[in-house]
């Protein structure tokens, strides 16, 4: 056999796998696609919120894309003891002035960022939330101060839309 | 692997076994030299064996009512629960048998330990196993979404966020593992598939997890290796069929209890009320034979080395025949890592009783040292011991205790000469 053909053979196998991975690559891609977020499931992006009922001290919980969302009123208590907190004390620093940009309003997802539970009102070490699940504290800002969870609970997007209205998303 | 010389007695099977030499497989089964001193703790594999094929079977008759819909999954188990003509039977045994199957499988797991099954030259076996037990963790806890209650839901968030703590690409997956933004109607659909799949694929490594055993023949309580077929060996059938078909009746006895007169027992209340997103129950936990791991999960403060804790628990068994560095293979035979073993059966119990305990004050610190306890036990007792142990003699065969007598003679007087 001369060095030639062997060469010959080498590049068709070459290029004969390569043509077969894009391919097989290609076909997979949409096996493992389909699986995320369907059109019908992104359409359901924001929603609005009357928020004129709520006093201040309490908390409305509404269902955003599955998930809870709390809106908390807060107290003139609550909003100080958030904004005291020295950033060297929190585990994931996040100063209160950019969480709740309007301070007597808190708006974030209602889940605990360890394991997805939802965590409870007024309860806790902080006076803030407490999930009962695997013993996360979070502040009167939501962030967290104790325990496995390793983020504040997450900020959504979200607006005003009137005095009365929060558009979440 | 036994004769390959046999051959059908009548025309019929001689001419089927030359085109598909199924009765050669038959025959190689039921003649199987198995060892003779095997006691009840083999009769496992056999009676797990039973339980997949229950599960299998209930689970066929069940996905005839079930609707896996998040809307309708709900209801649809309470209608066989309630109208389906013996669906509370069906959907009992399925999901005690569920229960019943980790029973067995741990018994089987903890044999092997005790008797050095895993060790050379049956590791793939052993890994093979591994496999399966992973599969049937995966099967149970979809299976366990499927009622679409309250633990059902809140367990399904918090397991599939752990994929969550991978750095970067975590939150991607836990979306897409979701289908959406949150555990919803997608997920159920896809669990529903999953878990309908996962017990052939189980039933496949079954069949591999036999045949590689069938390749050296089982281990015994001795520990040692045997000539196959001797006087050492029994057929499988009838010695065996009928040791393990007995211990299944008595493994039985203890299944129709739980579904007749504890149906429930097993189960937590919180998952007949309706899966609610807005609501988490006040005390998750999930089931009796994932405590253990629960507890490794929530003894580390840190929710990524958590999750690698839990997964490092269970992935640790499958490097045990490395990790094991004694020759001898049969805990009868080491004084030391007898008493270990106990330990760590010990240790493991008290991991489950801490994993259904709230995560706070003494059980959070009884949690953290049976964790550290369970890695020191695999990765630093199990390989000093290899080495440092004084290990007692091992007969040279299973009837040599007994009659003083052993298949391989030259041995026998070898050792004879020695003593005198």
């Amino acid at each position: 056999m001369s060095e030639k053909k062997t060469k010959r053979r080498d590049f068709l196998f070459t290029a004969t796998t390569a043509v077969g991975a894009v391919g097989a690559a290609a076909v997979v891609w949409p096996m493992i696609d389909q699986m995320n977020p369907d059109a019908s499931v992104k359409a359901l992006a924001s929603t609005e919120v009357d928020i004129s009922a709520l006093t201040p001290g309490n908390t409305l919980t509404v269902l955003w894309r599955g998930k809870p969302v709390f809106i908390r009123r807060r107290t003139q208590e609550e909003i100080d003891e958030a904004r005291a907190v020295k950033m060297e004390e929190l585990i994931h620093p996040e100063k209160d002035e950019d969480r709740a940009k309007n301070p007597e309003w808190l708006v974030m997802l209602g889940v605990c960022t360890h394991l997805g539970c939802v965590p409870l009102n007024d309860k806790g070490d902080y006076n803030g939330w407490f999930c009962p699940c695997h013993g996360s504290h979070y502040d009167t800002s939501g962030r967290i101060r104790k325990g496995p969870a390793p983020w504040n609970m997450e900020v959504p997007k979200y607006e005003f839309v009137n005095a009365n209205t929060i558009k979440i998303g | 692997m036994s004769d390959h010389d046999y051959r059908p007695k009548s025309k019929v099977g001689q001419w089927f076994n030359d085109r598909l030499p199924l009765l050669t497989l038959a025959n190689h089964l039921t003649d199987y030299p198995t060892p003779k001193n095997l006691n009840y703790w083999w009769t496992f594999g056999g009676i797990l064996t039973f339980c997949l094929i229950t599960q299998i079977v209930t689970g066929l008759t069940l996905a005839m009512h079930y609707i896996a819909h998040a809307d309708m999954a709900f209801e649809s188990v309470e209608h066989i629960m309630r109208d389906v003509n013996y669906g509370w039977l069906i959907r009992y045994i399925h999901a005690n048998g569920a229960s019943m199957f980790f029973l067995a499988v741990y018994i089987h797991i903890f044999r092997s330990l005790f008797y050095g099954s895993y060790k050379s030259p049956r590791e793939i076996i052993w890994i093979l196993g591994i496999i399966i037990y992973l599969l049937m963790m995966a099967a149970a806890f979809m299976g366990y979404v499927l009622p679409w209650g309250q633990m059902s839901f809140w367990g399904a968030t918090v397991i599939t966020n752990l994929f969550s703590a991978i750095p970067l690409v975590g939150e991607g997956i836990v979306t897409w593992l979701w289908g959406g933004y949150s555990v919803d109607n997608p997920t159920l659909t896809r669990f529903f598939t999953l878990h309908y799949l996962i017990p052939f694929l189980i039933l496949g490594l079954v069949v591999l997890h036999i045949w590689a055993l069938h390749v050296p023949g089982n281990n015994n309580p001795v520990g040692i290796d045997i000539k196959k077929p001797s006087k050492d060996t029994v057929p499988f059938h009838p010695y065996i069929v009928i040791k393990d078909g007995f211990a299944l009746l008595m493994f039985m006895i203890v299944f129709a209890f739980f579904v007749f007169y504890a149906p429930n027992i097993l189960g937590h209340a919180d998952n007949y009320i309706e899966a609610n997103p807005m609501v988490t129950p006040a005390h998750i936990v999930p089931e009796w034979y994932l405590l253990p791991f629960y507890a490794i999960l929530r003894s580390v403060p840190d929710k990524l080395l958590g999750v690698v804790a839990m997964l490092s628990a269970i992935l640790i068994l499958a490097v045990l025949p490395w990790l094991d560095t004694s020759k001898i293979r049969s805990a009868v035979f080491r004084p030391l890592y007898k008493q270990f073993y106990w330990i760590l059966v010990a240790d493991v119990l008290i991991l489950g009783y801490v994993g259904a305990m709230p995560a706070e004050g003494l059980y959070l610190l009884i949690a953290r040292v049976a964790t550290a306890y369970y890695f020191l036990h695999f990765l630093v007792i199990l390989p000093v011991l290899g080495f440092k142990e004084k290990t007692l003699p091992v007969p040279l065969s299973i009837t040599e205790p007994v009659l003083g007598g052993s298949p391989n003679l030259a041995a026998v007087r070898n050792k004879e000469s020695k003593i005198e």
